[in-house]
């Protein structure tokens, strides 16, 4: 089995002194994909960014192709692991070509501009994804799935080994859901490490080799999907009742009882 | 969502050499803007140098280009007034209309906000109160520039801080109102040194000076200014990659191994000591660093590495074209920060009327 690329480990984050997780140990390799599923508040997103060294680690250790974060200046980081944000609306019209291009930041010296060879990577993230037709257009009137896809190429045009994706189903259409997960698993079969937050179980099932389930700020399991996303735990972390199925195609499926008392509910009052 | 789907393979090589075609043709496009800008400012220097009170025909500058240039000795009153007078008016006017939008440009792409510009956040009148008490103290123009840096410094620091501190509402309307808050004090320690100055001398020298007048710009004005102002060019212009990666935000660019803070800062002082050494000279000139980067992304879009040339040869021609408006068009002078705030207050109107196009 090839080393990881991204990993923690006892990692403790937060922001500034409040803690919000303790304990997080896990790690993700080549043409792997990473699940990280949890409720609002979990501490996903802090985690993140904690991983990525935007948010100085509490405890513990992370390491990027085995070289500890906190040795690491941010180029060098930006090298080795890329983050997809939650498509976000931009305050700039940029072209969507010169947002992927940003991608090669990391690759340029602190006084360089983009070489037209940088360009030309650009545009084959674009292509890659199949979006190369949006190269002219404006980043700020394309649709959020786009958008997603945008920042997903200018992750490509970084040329990491490892990706962050905070939540990069949410907020889009069922169509682009599909679309975005499906681009996902491809990239993990070329090779890349893939760490995603989602909040939907099934999209666990469908791309991730493995799952991480956080819930208050602790991993509770972790392991493939079959093993960590049990009926119990889901209904332990989110106080709904839950069927896991095995559909026609071999695809599992999470099945809430919507019949069910909401545990949750009750429990909060 | 049928033109989200990937096409066959074979078909990705032609749409990739399109995109770079696109990208190519639009590059061409923009460098015929900054061109075309550059040989507009040309023609209105050119043109802002004959005209005024004592008219200089085309001949005439020629004839004296060609004598200062020889070496030969000047003959008179066309050499003084073109040499004294009407060319240093003229670089200065191209000097600070480039300097402020160029910091305009910097300040807005930095702060992701279309709406602050030196002006808004104080930068101008913190400057400003610098100058003034440089004026009060009757110090030397570098010692005028220097407290016009530092009041600068201070007020964009001051108006940031505040900003940082205010969580949980709109940012940008905390940075705006906080710009309008710091700048309002100090326009208030401004009238406290109108008060306190000698009612003969000096008050006169900063009221004028406070309106924003290009009438006093000598040789000596320019020298102290220009090499502060391409001072605080560079690190825009080296830079200018990098400024285009924070304008996504603090964290974004940070995780594109942009080291955010540091870059922050520099540009900042950059922009702000550009700002500061045209208002040591000029006075409070409004309303251009608003105005003028606005145009420059409408024409050439956001793109810092485009936006910063447009928008510096637009300032100088607008700037220019106004001044010499300013000293043209009546007996005695109009200060010109009065008619840039006659021409930008309706202009800024007008954008927000049409609404966010262009800004987001």
């Amino acid at each position: 089995m090839s080393p990881a690329i991204l990993e923690a480990r006892a990692l403790g984050f937060g922001y500034g002194t409040k803690a919000v997780g303790r304990g997080v140990t896990l790690e993700v390799r080549p043409s792997e994909v990473l699940c990280l599923l949890g409720p609002n508040g979990s501490g996903k997103t802090t985690l993140f960014k904690t991983m990525l060294g935007l948010l100085p680690l509490q405890a513990g250790e992370v390491r990027l192709d085995g070289t500890p974060l906190s040795t690491l200046a941010r180029g060098d980081i930006a090298r080795r692991v890329a983050y997809v944000p939650q498509a976000h609306a931009a305050h700039f019209p940029f072209s969507v070509i010169d947002m992927v291009v940003m991608g090669r930041t990391a690759h340029l010296g602190l006084f360089a501009s983009p070489t037209a060879e940088d360009r030309r990577r650009a545009a084959a993230a674009l292509a890659a994804l199949g979006i190369a037709g949006l190269a002219g257009a404006e980043y700020t009137r394309i649709s959020g799935g786009q958008r997603q896809l945008a920042l997903i190429a200018r992750s490509l045009a970084q040329e990491a080994p490892a990706i962050v994706m905070d939540e990069p189903t949410a907020s889009l259409d069922f169509g682009n859901q599909v679309l975005v997960l499906g681009e996902i698993k491809r990239l993990a079969a070329s090779g890349l490490a893939i760490v995603l937050s989602t909040h939907d179980p099934d999209h666990a099932f469908s791309v991730g080799h493995r799952v991480a389930l956080l819930d208050g700020g602790r991993l509770i399991a972790q392991g493939a999907p079959h093993e960590v996303l049990t009926a119990e735990r889901l209904r332990a972390v989110y106080g709904v009742s839950v069927a896991i199925e095995r559909v026609a195609g071999g695809q599992t499926v999470c099945v809430p009882d919507y019949g069910a008392p909401a545990a949750r509910l009750t429990g909060i009052s | 969502m049928s033109h989200l789907k990937r096409g066959p393979v074979s078909g990705n090589t032609p749409i990739r050499d399109d995109a770079v075609r696109h990208t190519a043709a639009l590059a061409g496009s923009r460098l015929t803007v900054v061109g075309g800008l550059a040989v507009v400012l040309t023609l209105l220097m050119l043109a802002a140098a004959m005209v005024g009170a004592y008219p200089i025909s085309l001949g005439d500058m020629a004839a004296a280009f060609a004598r200062r240039l020889s070496g030969a000795p000047g003959q008179g009153q066309v050499e003084t007034v073109l040499f004294e007078v009407r060319l240093p008016r003229v670089l200065a006017a191209a000097l600070a209309g480039a300097a402020l939008a160029a910091a305009g440009a910097a300040y807005q792409t930095l702060f992701r906000n279309p709406l602050v510009s030196p002006d808004i956040l104080g930068v101008s009148t913190g400057a400003g109160l610098g100058a003034v008490l440089g004026i009060f103290l009757a110090l030397p123009v570098a010692g005028i520039q220097l407290l016009a840096f530092a009041a600068g410094l201070a007020t964009v620091g001051l108006v940031y801080a505040i900003a940082s501190l205010v969580h949980g509402r709109e940012p940008v309307l905390v940075l705006v109102l906080a710009g309008v808050v710091v700048g309002s004090l100090a326009g208030a320690a401004i009238s406290l040194l109108k008060v306190l100055a000698d009612p003969y001398d000096q008050l006169p020298a900063i009221t004028f000076w406070l309106l924003g007048s290009l009438a006093a710009m000598r040789r000596a004005e320019v020298w102290a200014a220009l090499p502060l102002v391409l001072l605080g060019l560079v690190p825009l212009v080296v830079l200018r990659w990098r400024i285009n990666v924070l304008s996504l935000g603090d964290e974004e660019a940070k995780a594109l191994g942009v080291e955010a803070g540091p870059l922050r800062l520099a540009v900042i002082a950059a922009a702000t000591l550009m700002t500061a050494s045209v208002v040591a000279i000029s006075g409070v000139i409004g309303w251009v660093g608003l105005v003028i980067p606005h145009i420059a992304r409408m024409a050439v879009g956001p793109s810092f590495e485009r936006l910063l040339p447009t928008a510096m040869l637009l300032g100088a021609s607008y700037l220019l074209a106004v001044d010499t408006l300013a000293r043209t068009m009546a007996r005695i002078e109009v200060p010109i920060g009065i008619l840039t705030a006659i021409i930008g207050a309706p202009f800024f109107l007008w954008l927000l009327a049409k609404g966010r196009e262009g800004w987001s």
